[in-house]
């Protein structure tokens, strides 16, 4: 725990990458890109956050974590909020992000340059043996933000974090 | 800006999106195949968190009631649910044929409120359109296959295209109170306006499918969801729905 008067914004952001997405435990929130602001005052300081999809059921149990671990990191008053400005897609997610996504064995989504369309979600790299000799096997997952695929080079089923607009 | 017009087509487009994503859930565990068991019960959490984001808006922006309360304690003729969203899942071919129909209704609506004057739409439409993306996906992807594979399954696909286009065309009831005012306010550009975008948009998939859509001039749209009639369906659906919430209405989830 630090002392107040020595806490600063790269502070917040250390304190913030150990708070991690209770489905892709590897990623911080920071990782994923749902963090969009971050005020800072002597006693307190402002998370403004945004959920991947409008429907993920993890969002106060991650506004819960973030509270909960910054408070123990920092030792000052921690307040979330869900920033309504803001939206979430997936070109947030950074390039160290989709690397340990992959090392999780879950294919991180493509940069989107457009529109979300059914080739981009055509031949994704295999995330265990890199194969593009894959297909969609469909745009829905075991949670809201994954696709399925499967892989004709090493004959697996793997799941995709969709692009998302 | 009109605030009852702005609380009337919000309740619409969110009771639409509660009881379609209450009819994608009664999948789970039913589907045909897991992936399709997956992708309804996928696509039910998402319709039902449009319609809380809808419903929170009531809530927030417009000093409507909370949303849990709003969306589980109103009587049947306070909703205002399209007939199509009400009717039972029947067979896959119909549910199919209804989830593509009422997707890409809510592809053109949710587009269209990009341009919105009505800033809260503005900032909802980027987030639904994107994730709308999947469902439009997942919808033409088996309208095409299923249409293609075999003669009782084209049979079955054109069947229910001929039981549900009169439900779906039944969306675009304009409102006979504030139609005028949202449209001169810039909110959105009018059901009858959608219901011709949604027309451009449907067409091409049903040619690929080789689907005969029937003359539009013979569709008469079944209308009266928007003002509070209903089929039979509803009533039972909201005594299931509500189950859970009327044992402790006070509970926090």
């Amino acid at each position: 725990m630090m002392s107040s008067k020595t806490i600063t914004i790269a502070d917040v952001y250390a304190a913030l990458e150990r708070v991690m997405d209770p489905e892709i435990p590897v990623l911080s929130v920071v990782d994923l890109g749902m963090i969009t602001g971050v005020d800072l005052n002597d006693s307190a300081v402002h998370i403004k956050m945004i959920p991947t999809f409008a429907a993920c059921p993890a969002v106060s149990y991650i506004q819960h974590n973030i509270k909960t671990v910054l408070e123990k990191e920092l030792g000052i008053a921690v307040s979330v909020e869900v920033d309504k400005q803001e939206h979430w897609h997936s070109n947030r997610m950074t390039p160290a992000a989709k690397e340990k996504l992959k090392a999780f064995g879950i294919a991180p989504p493509k940069v989107l340059a457009g529109e979300v369309s059914a080739e981009l979600m055509m031949e994704v790299p295999c995330p265990h043996c890199g194969s593009e000799q894959t297909y969609l096997r469909s745009p829905f997952g075991s949670t809201l933000c994954r696709a399925i695929h499967f892989c004709k080079n090493c004959g697996q089923v793997f799941e995709q974090f969709k692009p998302l607009e | 800006m009109n605030n009852a017009a702005l609380t009337d087509l919000i309740i619409k487009m969110a009771d639409d999106e509660l009881i379609q994503g209450h009819r994608n859930s009664e999948w789970t565990g039913l589907g045909p195949v897991m992936e399709e068991d997956i992708a309804f019960s996928s696509m039910a959490q998402d319709k039902i968190g449009h319609a809380w984001a809808l419903y929170r808006m009531l809530h927030e922006e417009l000093g409507g009631r909370g949303p849990a309360t709003f969306a589980f304690v109103r009587p049947e003729n306070e909703l205002k649910s399209s007939h199509l969203v009400e009717m039972p899942n029947g067979e896959y071919d119909f549910s199919l044929m209804r989830h593509f129909l009422f997707d890409l209704a809510e592809s053109v609506r949710y587009e269209s409120l990009q341009d919105s004057s009505y800033e809260p739409f503005r900032l909802l439409s980027k987030k639904v359109k994107g994730e709308l993306k999947y469902h439009t996906l997942h919808a033409n992807a088996w309208i095409m296959q299923l249409s293609r594979a075999g003669e009782e399954s084209y049979d079955r696909m054109q069947q229910a295209l001929d039981q549900t286009i009169a439900l779906a065309a039944g969306i675009f009831e304009p409102s006979q109170l504030y139609e005028e005012a949202l449209i001169e306010d810039k909110v959105y550009p009018g059901e009858t306006a959608l219901y011709h975008r949604w027309l451009d948009r449907i067409y091409p998939v049903l040619v690929k499918a080789s689907l005969n859509l029937p003359e539009i001039s013979a569709i008469v749209p079944v209308y009266g969801g928007r003002h509070g009639l209903h089929t039979p369906h509803l009533q039972s659906l909201l005594r299931e729905m509500s189950e859970v919430f009327n044992l402790d209405t006070e509970a926090s989830w």
